[in-house]
């Protein structure tokens, strides 16, 4: 395998008149944790889509693993959890896992459900109906089927978004666990602390990346104390 | 095996969702009660008809059962009564009659028309016969009719004629809603791009789909038949395997006809809008309405309707008895729309994947 897990290489892509994705290039190496930040409406969705092959873009290319994208076995590499929480709400929590581990092909999972499950502290809560979760505990599933398989990719869009800040915390360490032991992953987020938890920030905005660096070196470039400062400097000068 | 996993998943679903449940298995049920209520009224209908000057063994022919005759002294006083209490208004000048018909009613107007003819027939006959008795002396002798039903009985009325049609027009409209408010609700809440974004292939969906609700059609079709031939007595000539058969293949082309138009909808409520446009042509051109009596190019619509043909089988089968030789063109019809719609579906959701 080569050295860089995605590589990202000038991207476009246009919605009818509009350019979403202007020359986009990033280049991901093996055991790191991205965070890609940008205002909404940047196109942070849209390179999720598009590295997922779910979108075509318009020229450039995307390679996971060093496959050309859109590779639908590929898929069984990479454990995807959307913004919004995309659960079956009348089936139990361990049905939606039992479900999702089946698409992955994942046969003999239990184990491997009860530990994740008791990486997002839903371990009691498995045998309830999703329709009666809270918004933190369906969040929480939702990254449980993120992290189902043998994946070597994580992409997490908005993990945290109501999640509380111990639950975060926590989960934050299991990502950098995961890391340690080799997996990839790109998180989009929001929450401008959670960047400062990042190997490298990209920093997307109007469809361009304009910076893509460890945080420390961003906030020395800057001359600032935190990435959301990194962010409205950057968003200023623009 | 992924397909039967997502089958297994869609059905779980179903089972837990009290409601949709109700409404598969237990509004057709109600709908085909009420249907025989009110079809099965008699559909003879009670004319009153006014005469004027008419001669009075003409008026004693007409006089009978359904067909209450009143005499008037003038037109005009006659005429006045027409669309309160009289259906029509019959009128002789120089043995020509002149009929005035409140026609509010068309098939009110067709009974007189038609008891009017035969009355003038039969007295004609009744002259010609008397006459040609005085000639002759011809033996008096009685016909005596006797009446035997190929299909049900004496009672057998438009209800009985619809009940195969409805049998499958039931499964094809259920289905096809629910089906496609099912994979709506999976594209609005994210759960289909989460599916895609796992290695499953489109096929793999859509036949999940298909096994499904191919699955619920099957006890939808079970339940159906067996209330209407136990508590509303119908009559099924034919063999039921063949029933369950059609509608099954109905069923399928039904939920592939939903997945299609889930996908031009953005909300359960546009779904709604496509009852008038897909279901609703359906019923017109499934058979309820007979397709001899359509204007040729009208009837040109009903070949791209499944429902015709599952109408059509479903008639043969339930009423006059037929057998796979009989049916299996229209199963190959249905069979070609379902290849159709279901390579359709599949392609269709390149739009939320690529590959």
């Amino acid at each position: 395998m080569g050295q860089n897990v995605i590589e990202i290489s000038h991207l476009m892509k246009k919605f009818a008149a509009q350019t979403v994705l202007n020359d986009i290039n990033l280049q991901i190496a093996n055991a790191k944790i991205i965070g890609l930040i940008g205002p909404s409406g940047a196109g942070k969705s849209t390179i999720i889509k598009i590295i997922l092959g779910m979108e075509l873009p318009d020229s450039g290319s995307t390679k996971l693993l060093g496959k050309q994208m859109p590779n639908r076995s590929l898929l069984n590499k990479i454990g995807y959890m959307a913004q919004s929480d995309a659960l079956y709400e009348q089936l139990t929590g361990l049905e939606n896992l039992k479900f999702f581990a089946g698409m992955k092909k994942l046969h003999h999972a239990t184990s491997l459900i009860d530990h994740i499950a008791e990486v997002v502290d839903l371990s009691d809560a498995l045998d309830k109906r999703v329709i009666n979760y809270s918004g933190g505990m369906k969040r929480r599933l939702s990254l449980a089927i993120a992290l189902l398989g043998d994946n070597q990719i994580l992409i997490l869009d908005e993990p945290t978004v109501g999640v509380d800040p111990a639950l975060r915390k926590k989960i934050w360490s299991e990502l950098q666990r995961l890391r340690d032991q080799g997996m990839t992953i790109l998180v989009t987020t929001h929450v401008m602390s959670e960047a400062e938890l990042t190997d490298e920030v990209a920093l997307l905005m109007d469809g361009k990346i304009i910076e893509f660096d460890q945080p420390e070196k961003l906030k020395e470039k800057y001359q600032v104390k935190t990435v959301e400062e990194v962010f409205l400097k950057a968003e200023e000068t623009l | 095996m992924r397909i039967w996993m997502i089958a297994k998943r869609i059905l779980i679903e179903l089972l837990r969702d009290k409601r949709t449940l109700m409404l598969i298995f237990i509004a057709p049920l109600l709908i085909l009660f009420l249907m025989k209520l009110v079809f099965s009224v008699n559909s003879q209908t009670d004319v009153t008809v006014g005469t004027v000057d008419v001669n009075s063994s003409l008026v004693e022919k007409l006089d009978s059962k359904h067909m209450k005759v009143v005499n008037y002294a003038t037109e005009k006083h006659a005429l006045k009564e027409l669309n309160q209490n009289l259906d029509a208004v019959i009128v002789s000048e120089n043995d020509d009659l002149d009929v005035t018909y409140s026609n509010t009613d068309a098939s009110k107007t067709k009974f007189i028309k038609q008891r009017l003819q035969m009355a003038l027939i039969s007295t004609r006959l009744s002259q010609l016969t008397s006459s040609v008795k005085r000639i002759y002396s011809v033996p008096e002798k009685k016909f005596k009719i006797t009446n035997h039903y190929q299909y049900g009985n004496e009672d057998t009325n438009f209800f009985d004629k619809i009940v195969p049609i409805l049998m499958g027009f039931f499964v094809f409209f259920f289905v096809f809603l629910i089906s496609g408010m099912s994979l709506l609700n999976e594209r609005t809440s994210g759960t289909l791009n989460r599916l895609l974004a796992t290695p499953v292939r489109r096929s793999e969906i859509v036949f999940g789909y298909m096994l499904s609700y191919g699955l619920v059609a099957i006890v939808q079709t079970l339940i159906i038949v067996f209330f209407t031939i136990w508590a509303l007595k119908v009559e099924v000539i034919g063999n039921l395997f063949y029933v369950i058969l059609i509608n099954f293949v109905l069923a399928l082309v039904a939920m592939a006809f939903g997945l299609l138009m889930s996908t031009f909808a953005k909300s359960e409520f546009q779904m709604m809008q496509f009852i008038p446009l897909i279901i609703v042509p359906q019923i017109f051109f499934s058979g309820m309405i007979p397709l001899e009596t359509m204007a040729s190019g009208v009837r040109v619509i009903s070949y791209f309707l499944p429902m015709k043909y599952a109408g059509d089988a479903l008639t043969k089968v339930v009423m006059s008895g037929a057998n796979f030789a009989d049916i299996y063109q229209a199963l190959l019809m249905l069979l070609v729309f379902l290849v159709v719609l279901t390579m359709l579906n599949i392609f269709g959701l390149k739009k939320y994947r690529k590959v």
